[in-house]
């Protein structure tokens, strides 16, 4: 077995969505290749050689590659993937965006967010919203496979010392081009890899009052901030927090759900998430079957007297 | 310019679907179906563009069973011009329903595919990009705003962390995010008007398309149920639990 894996970077730093896929990729054996695509990224190849397990890194420096964009990173892949038997990322925006172009262009099946590796050729995956798992097999010469983050640990980001090789990148495609850029910033953790995650949904009735009541609450767990759909459709966050199926999926020590009855779609994203704790009024919300500990109460009551008591 | 999307049948996003007892796959017998709902976001975005006066056709397709038919009346009633089946009793895996659309691409010749961004069934993700590939165009996934401009679209896309904005040369692909609209209901007179709509019916055979599965699923089974868990009496009871049982504070 070989595996090719698709490093997600900022040109700067070694995003550490990636170190999950190396994990996953060290339980279908064999030789770890990382691939890193960028402009100007040697700091990301010095990055990438470090993480332990890996043997190889492939550099492609190139302006073409500056931005990210699929058709142009999908093209380079391609012309590697033909020396390996898998080629993997992880199941972010980044991974989703460009791996099934991959796959395409190779005219093989892609494993969507595998949550388990059974042998080399078998894998699990959550589908219907996580109410079921399905054991697939792929018979495909190259496996194309995306992993779900949170279903296997991050490689340590020490303990390597794989080679670095530059390559020749392939030509600009031409076909897109990125015009801006608008990113989040937040002091916080982030949601992905948080310990705690504190997590607000309609019941907060509105933007202020989310700031207002669940701030707070996360300043003194340290925690990231998280959100139903119905919360950030009402606008009360961006579309960055959501939780659920089509939007983030966590599984942090502590998820405290608030106001948030516990929709198919939000149980998706958190339900394997250590300990659940909801807090809703509605004795019969759907989210109390999830939740390890639940509290039935106004949330405009509740928290600060949450956050009064933790001290 | 004309516009084609593509529209899946799958088990209503509000069923908790069944496991067979024997494993071999989801029980779909009897649940409700109905349009994909990144779908309807999809068909509501080629509309808009025709009502705004930038497309001048826009044509829904679907691939699966003839009763995909309704989904594409569906699509007919929020406003789409006419239907294609593309009709095949088989599984359809996402890379299959790819070169499907890319033969109806073929001949359609659109400027423009619009599609979801993921079939809440089995959550792959993957159509639109691998539909991308094949035909050598340029993809927007995850597209919250849209705009046509010449011989480009700009779209804005949800990305981890915020969201960029990026502009594709036409022909271009776009997958839909929940964001991009609110898809409109369907009235009564338009779902009688939509069934006068040409709907015209291929298979893959006439498409020339093999549908070959490249991955074969072994079994299904119900993720482990949590289990129970306590309801407490006030703040202080659960900020006790939290700090003495589970530890996790
Ligand atoms: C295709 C599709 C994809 C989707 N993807 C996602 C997804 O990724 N993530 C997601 O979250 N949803 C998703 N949804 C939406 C999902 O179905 C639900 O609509 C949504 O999760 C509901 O959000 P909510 O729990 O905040 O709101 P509601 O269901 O309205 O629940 C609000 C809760 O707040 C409680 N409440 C109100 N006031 C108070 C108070 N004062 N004190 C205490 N409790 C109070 C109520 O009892 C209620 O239980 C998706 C839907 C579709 C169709």
């Amino acid at each position: 077995m070989s595996v090719l894996i698709i490093v997600e970077h900022d040109n700067q730093s070694l995003k550490s969505a990636t170190l999950h896929a190396v994990t996953a990729a060290r339980e279908c054996g064999g030789n770890i290749t990382l691939l890193v695509c960028g402009w100007q990224c040697e700091p990301v190849a010095q990055a990438a050689a470090k993480v332990a397990g890996v043997a190889r890194v492939l550099v492609a420096d190139a302006p073409c590659f500056a931005d990210g964009l699929a058709e142009n990173v999908a093209a380079q892949v391609v012309t590697l993937a033909g020396a390996f038997s898998h080629v993997m990322a992880t199941a972010t925006a980044t991974g989703k965006n460009v791996l099934p172009r991959v796959a395409a262009l190779l005219d093989v099946a892609q494993v969507s967010e595998i949550t388990r590796v059974v042998d080399a050729h078998t894998f699990e995956r959550p589908i219907y919203a996580g109410n079921v798992i399905a054991t697939v097999r792929s018979s495909d010469p190259i496996k194309v496979i995306s992993v779900r983050a949170t279903a296997f640990e991050a490689a340590p980001l020490e303990g390597g010392r794989a080679l670095i090789e530059t390559i020749a990148a392939v030509e600009d495609t031409g076909l897109s081009r990125l015009i801006s850029r608008q990113t989040i910033a937040s002091d916080r953790p982030e949601l992905a890899s948080a310990r705690i995650v504190v997590s607000g949904g309609r019941g907060l009735g509105s933007g202020a009052h989310y700031a207002a009541l669940l701030e707070p609450l996360a300043d003194k767990l340290n925690a990231a901030l998280g959100a139903s759909r119905a919360a950030v459709d009402a606008g009360y966050v961006p579309n960055d927090y959501q939780i659920g199926q089509t939007g983030k999926v966590v599984a942090p020590e502590l998820y405290i759900a608030v106001g948030i009855s516990g929709a198919i779609q939000h149980l998706a994203g958190m339900k394997d998430s250590k300990v659940i704790v909801a807090i809703n009024k509605d004795a019969d919300a759907p989210i109390f079957s999830v939740a390890d500990y639940g509290l039935v109460g106004d949330l405009f009551e509740v928290l600060p007297e949450l956050v009064a008591q933790l001290g | 310019m004309k516009i084609l999307v593509a529209v899946k049948r799958v088990v209503d996003f509000n069923v908790k679907v069944r496991v067979k007892s024997d494993g071999s796959g989801v029980d779909i017998g009897a649940v409700k179906m109905s349009m994909n709902p990144f779908d309807e976001i999809a068909v509501e975005a080629a509309v808009r563009l025709k009502e705004a006066g930038v497309a001048t056709e826009v044509v829904a397709v679907s691939c699966g069973p003839a009763a995909c038919q309704e989904t594409l009346r569906t699509a007919m009633a929020i406003g789409a011009d006419r239907g294609i089946l593309v009709e095949c009793a088989q599984e359809l895996q996402p890379l299959a329903v790819a070169k499907l659309l890319q033969a109806v691409f073929m001949r359609e010749q659109p400027r423009l595919v619009v599609v979801g961004k993921q079939a809440i069934d089995d959550d792959s993700n993957q159509t639109g990009q691998m539909l991308a590939a094949l035909a050598g165009m340029p993809q927007a996934t995850f597209a919250s705003q849209l705009q046509v401009a010449g011989d480009e679209v700009i779209a804005t896309r949800e990305v981890d962390g915020g969201q960029e904005t990026i502009a594709l040369k036409l022909p271009a692909v776009i997958t839909t995010d929940l964001r991009l609209n609110e898809p409109r209901y369907v009235t009564l007179p338009n779902i009688m008007k939509a069934k006068k709509k040409p709907l015209e019916v291929l298979t893959p055979q006439a498409l020339e398309i093999d549908v070959a599965v490249g991955l074969t699923t072994l079994k299904v089974a119900e993720p482990p149920a949590r289990s129970a868990g306590v309801r407490l009496v006030d703040v202080a009871a659960l900020v006790a639990k939290l700090k003495n049982e589970a530890n996790v504070i």
